[in-house]
């Protein structure tokens, strides 16, 4: 793995203008992506990860209103981009793999003709061609030939989550933007495309940047980590040191609320309250109002980032060993 | 604990007592067909739940997990099989012959928590209306009586205090306390027996651990029987004295939660395990042995319903019928020709 990066966000900050007031959902967030290399985003929902997601491919509501910050791609920064140019960056360098992998097809459509489509808008290939290039990437993707020519309800949930997996492939991204992929499956087949899509990226030598809720699959998947908390980011470092040595007190009551199958069985822990609303936020630092750990400053000053080699998180009480007072 | 196939030996001293419980649900092959196939949601399913125990019902989308915990409640009448509940007398009764006052009593003593507490509720309704219906349907208290009652409950399930939330709709409370008010609703019935249904998969990780103490508590308090269903193993670690694993319809295996986790005997049990992801980035997982994906089980043929993906099934496993679930030692039960 290199250390050049590919995508470089900058001071992020992203706000939906609703009537009952402004949601800052993305609130001021900065990270790099180097070639090859896995982010995971974890968070609650409502912490702003697929906002993020959202952004950066700029597939915005009417109502988002893109505040600050840069989203520098390869060079080229995507927030100066027109709608136009930034339609010839999705898919060739920049994909996405959503969640609601029914909802990704059309379902009136052949799969293989629907990612015939996306190769021929971006003139990467076409005729022949590009059913030659729709097999290499059903081979990819472990999908059986024969169902190039079937329609989306002929597919098993998994397999459609494969499906879309190909057609984001197709252009050969820089960038992969993976929301919640295996969220809706079962845990067996979560696995096989666990394993595939990280022989795939490593194959490659793509960069991903994977979003989920389940601390268990970003630890599998992903070679840095930012934990999110209200629009910002809290934590962040290389998955190995976040898990084993958390700083921020949020990161550290989620990993002890998490329940695991496997090794001792630890006392799950109950983080106190409900996550923060986001048209309300509180003082200081967001995270004050559940914190075990909060001090009269938590409650009025936004926290400094604390900076442990290439992981750090931003708080006025760390609960690392090296935090203490 | 002894259960065994047929009518359980130790059902006398079981609270709910499942005897070869089976669901099928016809599938049209087409117009004018007359020769209909049938899918085996669930097939010869037998199990005890003892008073006060939490029994975990664990598997993926359409192993029949959901079709059996509504069976056990009826709200879904079984195809075959026996759904045995202990009454006031305290004698078990088949619930498929309840009318009247005996069936309004089962109503009362067997309650229902489901997934989605954004769905279960009516959204025109106020807290104090959904909590207090079941009272109303039952006629039991007047109005200040209800009112008292369930004040009491919501305070118990942890939404306190019971008056700020009385009055207010569903869609104002957040998605962990429309959970608590899903079960307030089914506790205050006082029920001995709840299914509940997947309660925390739609809730956040820092939400769902309050959610999981509470029920486990309340059931310690209260003694009720719970039968969890749920797809988490994790969470089954943490809810179920015992769980039972099913595939296609069928339990394949059962027995104490740790002891299934730390020594799964079925091969099914054993992917599933492998399966799971854990939260520690320098863990390794075996491979998984297993392929292809859950079909449904359409007329099934004569054979171990787990044949197609398991990695050590033989000739034998395809001769022969799916096998009986039975004692393989140490109150572990398996359904398995080779384990």
């Amino acid at each position: 793995m290199t250390t050049d990066p590919v995508l470089v966000v900058e001071d992020l900050k992203m706000h939906y203008v609703t009537r009952a007031g402004t949601v800052r959902a993305v609130d001021g967030v900065s990270f790099a992506v180097a070639r090859g290399q896995s982010l995971g985003l974890v968070g609650e929902s409502g912490c702003g990860k697929s906002s993020i997601a959202m952004t950066l491919l700029k597939l915005l509501p009417d109502n988002a209103r893109l505040v600050s910050g840069s989203i520098i791609l390869n060079g080229v920064d995507l927030t100066t981009l027109s709608e136009d140019q930034m339609r010839a960056h999705r898919w060739d360098r920049i994909s996405m793999v959503f969640q609601a992998a029914m909802n990704s097809l059309d379902p009136v459509y052949r799969v293989g003709d629907q990612i015939i489509e996306a190769l021929e808008a971006h003139s990467a290939s076409a005729g022949r061609d590009a059913m030659e290039r729709v097999r290499e990437l059903f081979d990819l993707v472990s999908l059986d030939p024969t169902y190039i020519r079937r329609y989306p309800h002929e597919y098993s949930g998994g397999m459609r989550q494969r499906a879309i997996i190909a057609m984001a492939l197709a252009c050969e991204p820089d960038i992969i933007i993976a929301d919640e992929p295996t969220t809706a499956l079962d845990v067996i087949v979560q696995d096989h495309i666990l394993r595939e899509m990280q022989a795939i990226q490593r194959s490659l030598n793509m960069s991903m940047i994977y979003i989920s809720h389940d601390m268990a699959v970003i630890a599998e998947v992903c070679d840095v980590v930012g934990v999110m908390y209200a629009g910002k980011l809290v934590e962040f470092g290389p998955t190995t040191e976040v898990y084993a040595r958390p700083i921020h007190p949020y990161t550290k009551a989620l990993m002890s609320a998490f329940p695991s199958v496997r090794g001792e069985k630890h006392d799950l822990t109950t983080l106190p309250g409900e996550p923060p609303d986001l048209l309300d936020l509180p003082a200081g630092c967001a995270f004050h109002p559940r914190c075990a750990y909060a001090t009269d400053e938590c409650r009025t000053s936004i926290p400094p980032t604390v900076q442990r080699g290439d992981h750090w998180a931003t708080c006025w009480n760390p609960v690392d060993d090296l935090g203490g007072e | 604990m002894n259960v065994s196939v047929g009518i359980p030996a130790s059902a006398s001293l079981a609270l709910v007592s499942a005897v070869n419980l089976a669901k099928r649900y016809p599938v049209s092959a087409g117009w004018f067909r007359r020769d209909r196939s049938f899918i085996h949601a669930v097939d010869g399913v037998s199990f005890d739940l003892m008073p006060g125990e939490t029994l975990g019902l664990v598997g993926e989308s359409g192993c029949g997990k959901t079709t059996t915990g509504r069976m056990l409640v009826r709200l879904t009448e079984p195809t075959d099989g026996q759904v045995l509940f202990k009454n006031q007398s305290g004698d078990l009764e088949d619930i498929a012959h309840l009318k009247g006052a005996p069936l309004k009593d089962f109503r009362r003593r067997a309650q229902m928590v489901f997934q989605d507490p954004y769905e279960s509720m009516n959204p025109r309704r106020t807290i104090f209306d959904t909590v207090a219906e079941p009272l109303h349907v039952q006629k039991i208290g007047d109005h200040s009586e209800r009112f008292e009652r369930v004040s009491e409950t919501l305070s118990m399930v942890g939404l306190t205090p019971p008056a700020s939330f009385l009055f207010r709709f569903p869609h104002e409370l957040s998605g962990g306390q429309r959970q608590r008010v899903a079960i307030a609703r089914a506790l205050v019935m006082e029920p001995s027996f709840v299914v509940a249904d997947e309660p925390t998969s739609m809730l956040d990780i820092s939400i769902r651990t309050g959610i999981m103490q509470l029920m486990n508590e309340l059931a310690d308090r209260l003694g009720i029987g719970y039968l969890y269903i749920t797809h988490d193993l994790a969470v089954a670690r943490y809810m179920c004295s015992r769980i039972a694993v099913m595939y296609l319809g069928k339990i394949v295996e059962m027995g104490d939660t740790e002891d299934v986790l730390q020594y799964p005997v079925h091969p099914y049990t054993k992917a599933l395990l492998s399966a799971v992801p854990v939260p520690d980035p320098e863990a390794t997982r075996d491979a998984l042995s297993i392929k292809g994906s859950v079909s449904a089980p359409v007329d099934p043929l004569p054979r171990c319903r787990f044949y197609d993906r398991c990695p050590i099934a033989d000739d034998y496993c395809r001769d022969n019928d799916h096998p009986p679930l039975e004692d393989k030692g140490a109150g572990r039960l398996a359904a398995c020709h080779k384990a």
